[in-house]
């Protein structure tokens, strides 16, 4: 074990992936100069600038052209900047990375993975501060990974460069220097694709949530008066770790999902109905949502700040469910 | 032959109307000194409120490109249209928006030109018909190209000048949005500010070709290259592409060279360039050649001191101000989103 921060434990994955495996490559803006965040410190130094590449602002190619890349064999690391600027090249992830193997009957594969950082950050305001992660599950054909800690973040993004469908790794900026525990043996790092964390267990209400707001839940367990919760961590937002949910909303009877992005249309219905068709029965109380205001993110901090879920909203809306 | 310049209404000097270069009164280039020295004025000021903590968000500066928003903009009426970048206080400015405003808007007040809700990156001022800065690289093309389609589907003679940099020019929006603007023979002026650098990357590295001025000439329309940091020279140029384009002649490409003297961001160190490139590029920065043209021109260096002065004074009643603004209250969060919509949505009540 090693302490690392969330943004280093991505940057020892990518290289260790790159030592690995000849065909892993990155490319993306500013990537020789370590990228925006500094995701990519060293690595150019260490590969050369032609795995490390540093690509024209282009992002409808820089993603269509690992589409391509990937097609032929060789597995990039597509750098997006901010998820936002992922919109830019949509086209390239929806209609080509996640369709081409099931249009094609399953001739090619797209193995890459689009690191597309997430969330609010440093009042970036409107075009740099979204959440879309539930735009990508809603696609099929794409997998979307969304950690919460260094040791996940070394792990998961390990396993996405591995893995043979194209990946939306959605890194939260904020929580770039959050420091962790990550496992030093490579292959034991691994975090497999799809498996939620139980982050804390609890007996009143299940939540379910994943990265930057992990913190904030487990800040609002700590508030007194909070009932007592239990804490999964998705990790994985496609495919979703149903089982670990299904089976502590049984043991709860209450479930309570938190997310940053807008609540309207966010990943957290699509679990919301999920258990309520499985456990109707079995539940104390409504299942429960918690994003944010289908509004943009603002500028100003008083305005930005209705964007944003603090641990007082978490823990007043458990509260309420009990 | 560039059209005869005239002066700017209230910019003249009674006593500093002789010509200095071509046929150029000194007025006309007391007011590129006056509005550089605003814009620089501005942004320093805005650097080190930034440093203090007073803006929270990223801010772009334009130093050393002042010229450039300077030289086009004089051109243009207060009814034409601007589209610009993420790097626009000098284009916002220079196009007569409001200083007390600008600042208040990076401080996140509610006196701010968008109510504090864009900030640096989001400034517009329609009043002067600056349609917005954008965060998206390129994004504004196609907007700057609607807004010129409009105009021509109008009958309306007002214009539209974009402003992007060399990093833009590779993406998708650049050619689209210069094919378009051919294809339907619109009024737009296209102006790319060549500092060199898209963010921390020198263009020319991820750049194919002879570069901005060959893409527009390959869609028929004629490119015009510039020294950008000669503010003389941006303003007779721009002066004949806003007259042509003015004149029916469709959509015309300024190709300013400048230098980008800061950093990507204000507290990005650029350690990707040597020093001495840096300090090179200050020799030959505008607000200093304009300064040199009037001292030779006969000006005196008391009265170009004042003009300094006074924007300091602005900016420095700019940041006064907008520190004493009022915050935005926490509902205009929940304003202008959209006029259709869920019933009780866009009200802090509804929420869950
Ligand atoms: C579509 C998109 N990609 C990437 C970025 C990040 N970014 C912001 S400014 C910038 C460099 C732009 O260079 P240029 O257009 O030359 O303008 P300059 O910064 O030099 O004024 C980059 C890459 C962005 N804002 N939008």
């Amino acid at each position: 074990m090693s302490q690392l921060s969330y943004l280093d434990a991505s940057r020892q994955a990518i290289a260790e992936e790159m030592r690995r495996d000849p065909r892993v490559w990155a490319l993306g803006e500013d990537l020789g100069r370590g990228g925006v965040f500094g995701q990519y410190r060293g690595l150019a130094e260490e590969f050369g600038p032609a795995r490390i590449a540093d690509t024209p602002i282009s992002e409808a190619t820089i993603m269509g052209a690992a589409v391509g890349a990937a097609m032929v064999g060789s597995r990039p690391v597509v750098e997006m900047r901010f998820s936002d600027f992922a919109l830019c090249a949509v086209d390239e992830l929806v209609n080509q990375a996640a369709k081409a193997r099931y249009m094609f009957g399953g001739q090619g594969r797209v193995p890459l993975v689009v690191r597309q950082p997430i969330g609010m950050w440093r009042s970036s305001a409107a075009q740099h501060s979204q959440s879309l992660e539930a735009w990508y599950a809603h696609i099929p054909g794409l997998v979307v990974v969304a950690p919460a800690t260094p040791a996940d973040n070394y792990g998961l993004l390990k396993s996405a460069i591995r893995c043979d469908d194209p990946v939306v790794y959605m890194e939260h900026k904020d929580l770039w220097p959050a420091l962790g525990e990550v496992p030093a043996d490579a292959e034991n790092g691994l975090v497999p694709l799809g498996e939620g964390r139980l982050v804390r267990r609890g007996d009143d209400v299940t939540i379910v949530t994943w990265s930057r707001m992990v913190q904030v839940v487990e800040a609002a367990a700590d508030e007194p008066d909070t009932p007592s919760l239990e804490i999964i961590d998705l990790r994985t937002l496609w495919p979703w770790d149903r089982a670990m949910v299904l089976d502590s909303v049984r043991r709860t009877g209450r479930c309570l999902i938190v997310h940053e992005a807008v609540q309207a249309g966010g990943f957290g219905g699509e679990i919301a109905a999920t258990v309520g068709e499985a456990l109707f029965g079995a539940l104390k109380a409504p299942v429960r949502r918690l994003g944010a205001p289908r509004i943009p993110v603002a500028y100003a901090p008083v305005l930005e700040a209705e964007s944003r879920i603090m641990p007082a909203k978490v823990a007043a809306a458990a509260r309420a469910m009990v | 032959m560039p059209a005869p310049l005239v002066d700017r209404p209230g910019e003249s000097r009674a006593d500093a109307t002789g010509p200095i270069r071509g046929n150029v009164d000194r007025a006309r280039i007391l007011g590129h000194y006056r509005t550089m020295a605003r814009v620089r004025a501005f942004e320093e000021a805005a650097d080190r409120a930034l440093q203090a903590g007073h803006v929270k968000g990223a801010v772009h500066l334009s130093i050393g490109q002042e010229a450039v928003a300077s030289g086009v903009c004089v051109n243009l009426d207060r009814g034409d249209f601007i589209v610009s970048n993420h790097r626009g206080h000098g284009h916002t400015l220079a196009k007569g928006a409001d200083m007390g405003a600008m600042m208040a808007e990076l401080f996140g007040r509610a006196t701010g030109a968008c109510q504090g809700k864009g900030g640096s990156m989001h400034i517009a001022d329609f009043q002067v018909g600056m349609l917005g800065a954008n965060g998206v690289v390129g994004a504004g093309i196609p907007i700057a190209v609607g807004a010129a389609h409009a105009m021509k589907l109008a009958g309306d003679p007002r214009i539209v000048t974009c402003f992007f940099g060399d990093g833009a020019i590779n993406r998708g929006p650049f050619l689209e949005g210069l094919n378009w603007a051919k294809v339907f023979d619109l009024p737009v002026l296209f102006v790319c500010e060549d500092n060199g650098f898209a963010a921390t990357t020198r263009t020319r590295a991820v750049t194919a070709g002879p570069g901005p001025g060959a893409r527009a000439e390959s869609l028929g329309i004629p490119s015009t290259p510039v020294d950008g940091n000669d503010v003389l020279a941006v303003d007779q140029t721009a002066a004949e592409l806003v007259r042509l384009v003015r004149a029916g002649a469709g959509p015309q490409f300024l190709h300013a060279r400048t230098y980008r003297l800061r950093g990507h961001t204000a507290v990005d160190p650029a350690p990707y360039r040597p020093a001495a490139e840096v300090e090179e590029h200050w020799r030959d920065e505008p607000i200093r050649r304009c300064r040199d043209l009037l001292v030779l021109g006969g000006l005196d260096t008391d009265e170009l001191d004042r003009v300094v002065a006074d924007a300091e004074a602005e900016a420095a009643r700019a940041v006064a101000d907008g520190l004493a603004a009022p915050h935005p209250e926490a509902d205009l969060a929940w304003t202008d989103v959209q006029d259709v919509d869920m019933p009780g949505a866009g009200r802090p009540e509804a929420r869950a």
